[in-house]
């Protein structure tokens, strides 16, 4: 069972990356994107990662991509030529780079089994065990990442708001 | 049960691909996408070395590269929306400006 749902996850999150690479209609690929996100929040449950499942839905699937579409649809793009004009070198090295990872994989045989899982109930949760290294251990890491997210933020309304009069001709 | 190798397996044929679409596209937002779906490989790749070693660091570590992905997507976006302004275009070949 729980190889044919790592295997169903696994597949769906291949494909769909690689349309969002391959489509040519930007809104198309973001919506593949969406269904990739909500494959691998599936691939987190099969590693009993519950809370990074329910954050990777909210904050990937219902904030970064929404912000993703208005930003296709308000810019509504004309379908311009796809691939830039390296293509041919890129195409040669992501053979290469493909080639170096499958032998990579072929070599390293690490059949780490894996831990018996704990029982889910009994003891404390993922989320439980998440909060309390969060608010302990990684506090300043925490307060960090909360002030990246206000520089961030600033960055982006003083960006989107900065009045260009003087377009470049 | 699941060996980590085919965790990791799936993470390194997401980078691939994310790699694949930041470097043949043009346009600027599949670019940004690109970059989410490697941001998401580093990601699988943290929670399954955290499950497989029992250690919760990974999971910790994995949720403050959310929150940078999120900070990377509206700063991107920003990006795109000014240059948009200036020059009606999204081909990254065509910003070649450091200041206008």
């Amino acid at each position: 069972m729980d190889h044919i749902f790592f295997f169903y996850f696994a597949a769906v999150i291949a494909a769909t990356s690689l349309l969002v690479v391959a489509l040519r209609n930007p809104v198309y690929s973001a919506l593949s994107l969406l269904i990739m996100f909500f494959h691998v929040a599936g691939l987190y449950v099969t590693l009993h990662a519950e809370f990074l499942a329910a954050v990777q839905i909210v904050v990937y699937a219902g904030a970064i991509l929404v912000l993703y579409l208005f930003v296709v649809m308000l810019l509504s793009i004309k379908s311009e030529e796809r691939y830039h004009s390296q293509l041919p070198v890129a195409g040669l090295l992501g053979v290469m780079l493909c080639t170096e990872v499958i032998l990579l994989f072929i070599q390293s045989r690490t059949g780490a089994a894996a831990p018996a899982a704990a029982d889910p109930i009994a003891g404390p949760g993922n989320t439980e065990m998440i909060g309390e290294a969060l608010y302990s251990t990684y506090l300043f890491p925490f307060e960090v990442a909360s002030l990246i997210l206000l520089v961030a933020m600033i960055g982006a309304i003083i960006l989107a708001k900065k009045d260009i009069n003087e377009p470049v001709q | 049960m699941i060996p980590l190798s085919a965790y990791v397996a799936v993470s390194a044929v997401l980078f691939a691909t994310g790699l694949l679409g930041v470097l043949i596209r043009r346009n600027f937002i599949i670019v940004l996408m690109s970059v989410e779906i490697m941001l998401n490989a580093a990601t699988i790749n943290l929670v399954a070395f955290s499950h497989y070693l029992e250690a919760m660091q990974g999971q910790i570590v994995a949720l403050f590269i959310i929150a940078i992905a999120a900070g990377e997507a509206a700063i991107g976006l920003a990006i795109i929306i000014v240059v948009f302004r200036g020059k009606i275009s999204t081909n990254v070949d065509e910003m070649n400006l450091l200041k206008w």
